[in-house]
């Protein structure tokens, strides 16, 4: 049964550009693929958007977004699709986690995303396990999810400096470069740093002068850094590359913003279950912080404070919030949305959690030119929605990711339909 | 970072610090051939009665009329601008224009929500708390494949935030198992979500226990990684089989001894007690209804092969990932299907799990849905995890109504627990677990306003608690400031 709503669908034979709407973008606009969405309700998610754009139409060609106005017309050929008025946004971000990473949660075969070396390798990069053919990479993209943050664990047996990882397109584009490292501090993390959270700043600290001091004369045993570690890390501190601190405690998110501050690091704080508590010195210190609105019980003795107004709390006081999932599962990036939602839920404003999904997450680590907004000339990175784009009742109607009309349907929907047919006749047994 | 899937992923404590924040504790924390109705079964907990009764009291209360509200009644009935009464803590009165009390409290419900008190058939609060350190990690006894003899009860800790966080989400009941590292993992409990200091105030009076078992990979790898059978899917089964068949002889050598002490034979010496075979026994009887977690169609199917064998039902399938692919065998036998909305792919018994599960098993005559959580998060929102179902519904031209939808949270989740008779519709009669929502219930913006627990109000977010219910959290500084 084929349940993609193809009369949403149609191919519209337009007449000639109209002139003056797509101004100078008029030549541009004669050749190659072209996809116009008409009549929606157009979230850019610009810095400067306070409101959606209403009965906005939006064109695509060769894969970019060509114009955003109103009553725009499309050369012969365009694919039309009259939205009603629905909601279009940017693709939606899946959070930290393993898309593409990992294939079956506890399968080790399938499961790429951590290393357990012994040794802290801040080189590891994670990326180059991405595998953009994975079943999880489809059924996120066909949920509107567009692009999510390819993040390495910390493993016991591995370092609470997890290693290196990248936003990436669901598209089946590459990787972007791994400019985001990932370090795990608190509790959580005291197998790795020989049972105290203390130590975990001191073996950063020590990873640091060695990245800093190549000639510095050690013996191999006392080095904690391989010679190719060093260099990744010295780039790092000298370059625009982001650290992410995974840490939930009130007291430790106040000594990581110490220690990005003495080390001149870009720190964002991801969990942050107590940041809310530190809120005024998070914004104070421009530290962006990746929570979980979901998140409201004290797992550990590192989350007393945990809140459902967290993320509200936190953008009440000017801090940088996006959202991701705790969970780093491949099904746990669909939930980012209704994650969203339950963050309006609970006070944070509805533009700002929208954003929080969209435009933030793509800046925070660098790849705001390719997700998380409308703009014309930026690659077209869209989602119709069947709803309001924050409720849980909502699907996508339309998926353009990396240019590209996405297919709606994927492995889930395949298994759905096969045995719907056999629960329809009975013979589900 | 912790997880909120524990008790199925945190059966690999080596894979990853993620992982082990919940599982550093030990191996495990994870994830009709008689026709009789479950509700038939009885609360007899053992051969010697209820040594561990339950002491829950309803709350004093007022009467209360809710006035004017979309009531969803639960039984897949919806009644707009309509009334409901609570008064002596039980459903006095639905409908319109009913008279209110002299005494009553009266709530006016013009553009909201009413639906009985939400049922979570599937819960380790308690026995997984919150905060999950080792000292915590109370929910498997992962030290032989059959541990029927455990009960969960024993194991939950009244004061785990969980509780209230949830009651927040609108769960009066719930109902907690003991975790799936074995076969035989012991007795479930259905309590009142209520605080309390002891789990005997919560016990929800006269419910049946529950028997859990499990399927599939999680017996097999907790034994077979200590070189012990279970270590295969056909472990598992000749493990049950074993079991139940000492089952049959030791409920025959009780039967034997009532029948002739009841014949006044004089001298008798009753067998020997056994309390893991003594649960067993109660299955045979029909006291103890099987809460059964498996994911693969094609171990369901087996399953219930065996419960034709040995004579037994099984009430709920839970988890069941698969059961959309044999809804109709499930139907036919009367077991409903727990699931989640929208968990996959975390391993590989669960690689299959589609988020139309639920729609599926509803879809085929008889089927019986549940929606549950499994989980400290999902318990505070099935109505959205139910939500989810309806759009995948919608999209494949099924029309799911609020008022159908409600069911699998209240009816049929009362039915898998064997209290469809006292809970989980707004009929007369029934208890007074009720929920007002500021809104239609399957929006992500809905939020609980008032909540009744036999007629007494537990929860109200326009007067908030001055203080948390959990001792765990009361006073700790980290905490100041999050109670509104």
């Amino acid at each position: 049964m084929n349940i993609l709503n193809r009369t949403l669908i149609s191919l519209f034979i337009a007449g000639s550009l109209q002139h003056g709407a797509l101004a100078d973008d008029a030549a541009a606009v004669m050749s190659g693929s072209t996809l116009l969405v008409r009549n929606a309700t157009v979230y850019t998610m610009t810095r400067d958007a306070t409101a959606p754009l209403k009965g906005t139409d939006v064109f695509v060609q060769d894969g970019r977004i060509a114009a955003i106005g109103q009553n725009l017309t499309a050369p012969t050929g365009t694919t039309v699709i009259d939205a009603k008025g629905r909601a279009l946004t940017p693709g939606v971000f899946g959070g930290l986690g393993h898309i593409g990473l990992e294939e079956i949660g506890i399968e080790q075969t399938t499961g790429d995303y951590a290393q357990r070396l012994g040794q802290m390798r801040p080189e590891f990069d994670v990326t180059l396990a991405y595998n953009p053919e994975s079943m999880t990479v489809g059924v996120n993209l066909a949920n509107g999810i567009t692009f999510t943050l390819l993040t390495p664990a910390s493993a016991s047996g591995g370092s609470l400096v997890a290693g290196l990882g990248a936003p990436t397109g669901l598209d089946g584009s590459a990787p972007l470069p791994a400019r985001v490292m990932f370090v795990d501090l608190g509790g959580d993390a005291n197998d790795l740093s020989g049972g105290s959270r203390a130590a975990q700043f001191m073996l950063l600290r020590q990873a640091i002068v060695e990245a800093r001091a190549p000639n510095l004369v050690m013996v191999h045993d006392e080095r904690l850094l391989s010679p190719s570690g060093r260099q990744v890390l010295l780039e790092f501190l000298k370059g625009d590359g982001v650290f992410v601190f995974d840490v939930d405690r009130a007291a430790d998110i106040r000594n990581t913003i110490k220690f990005a501050r003495e080390e001149k690091l870009n720190a964002v704080i991801r969990g942050g279950a107590e940041a809310w508590r530190v809120a005024d010195e998070l914004a104070a210190a421009r530290i962006p912080v990746i929570v979980d609105p979901l998140h409201n019980l004290p797992d550990s003795f590192d989350e007393v404070g945990s809140t459902l107004q967290n993320a509200a709390k936190l953008r009440a006081a000017g801090v940088t919030v996006a959202i991701s999932l705790g969970d780093t599962d491949v099904d746990d990036a669909g939930k980012t949305r209704q994650a969203a939602g339950n963050a309006v839920a609970h006070g944070m404003p509805w533009m700002d959690a929208l954003a929080s999904i969209t435009r933030t997450p793509a800046e925070i680590f660098g790849a705001a030119d390719r997700f998380g907004s409308i703009e014309r000339g930026r690659p077209a990175d869209l989602v119709l929605w069947s709803g309001d784009p924050l409720e849980v009742s909502s699907l996508p109607d339309l998926v353009v990711a990396g240019g590209k009309t996405q297919k709606l349907e994927s492995r889930h929907t395949a298994l759905r339909d096969r045995h719907y047919e056999r629960v329809k006749s009975g013979a589900a047994r | 970072m912790t997880s909120r899937r524990p008790l199925n992923l945190a059966l690999v404590a080596s894979l990853s610090l993620a992982l082990a924040a919940c599982s550093a504790t030990g191996p495990v924390k994870s994830s009709k051939d008689s026709k009789a109705p479950v509700a038939d079964a009885k609360a007899v907990e053992t051969s010697t009665g209820s040594p561990y009764p339950s002491t829950y009291k309803p709350a004093p209360s007022t009467p209360t009329l809710i006035r004017g509200a979309t009531v969803l009644v639960g039984n897949g009935k919806r009644l707009d601008n309509a009334d409901v009464l609570i008064r002596d803590g039980l459903i006095a009165a639905v409908g319109t224009q009913i008279e209110a009390p002299s005494d009553a409290r009266i709530v006016e419900g013009q553009g909201k929500w009413v639906t009985p008190g939400l049922i979570d058939v599937h819960s380790h609060l308690g026995v997984y708390p919150s905060p999950g350190v080792d000292a915590h990690s109370d929910g498997n006894e992962a030290t032989a494949p059959s541990t029927a003899q455990v009960w969960s009860e024993h194991s939950i800790w009244p004061q785990d935030p969980g509780f209230e966080a949830a009651l927040e989400g609108g769960i009066t009941t719930l109902h907690v198992l003991p975790g799936s590292a074995n076969l035989f993992g012991g007795r479930s409990v259905t309590v009142k979500n209520i605080s309390a200091v002891t789990y005997q105030s919560m016990k929800f009076p006269d419910a049946p226990h529950g028997l859990k078992m499990a399927c599939g990979e999680n017996p097999k790898r907790v034994y077979g990684n200590r070189r012990q059978m279970p270590s295969t899917r056909m472990g598992n089964v000749a493990g049950w089989r074993a079991q139940w068949i000492e089952a049959q002889e030791y409920a025959r050598d009780w039967k034997q001894y009532e029948t002739r002490k009841a014949a006044g034979v004089k001298d008798l010496r009753p067998p020997k007690r056994d309390l893991r075979l003594e649960t067993l026994a109660a299955v045979l009887r029909g006291e103890i209804l099987v809460q059964h977690h498996c994911y693969r169609a094609d171990e369901m199917a087996i399953v219930i092969d065996m419960s034709r064998e040995f004579g037994y039902r099984v009430s709920a399938f839970h988890h069941a990932t698969e059961a959309y692919k044999i809804s109709n065998l499930l139907a036919e036998n009367n077991i409903c299907a727990a699931v989640w909305a929208d968990w996959w792919g975390f391993k590989m018994e669960s690689y299959d799990a589609i988020p139309e599960n639920m729609i599926l098993v509803d879809a085929a005559p008889g089927g019986c849905a549940v929606v549950h959580s499994d989980s400290a998060e999902g318990i505070q929102r099935l109505n959205q995890e139910a939500a989810k179902g309806m759009a995948r519904a919608r999209r494949m031209g099924l029309d799911i109504t609020p008022e159908h939808a409600i069911t699998w949270l209240t009816q049929n989740a009362a039915r898998v627990i064997g209290l469809d008779s006292k809970i989980g519709t707004l009929e007369v009669g029934k208890m007074g677990d009720v929920v007002v929502w500021n809104g239609n219930p399957f929006s992500v913006y809905a939020l609980t306003e008032k909540i009744y627990v036999d007629g007494a109000l537990r929860f109200d977010r326009a007067a908030p608690r001055a203080q948390p219910e959990s001792d765990f959290l009361l006073g700790q500084p980290a905490y100041e400031g999050v109670i509104r």
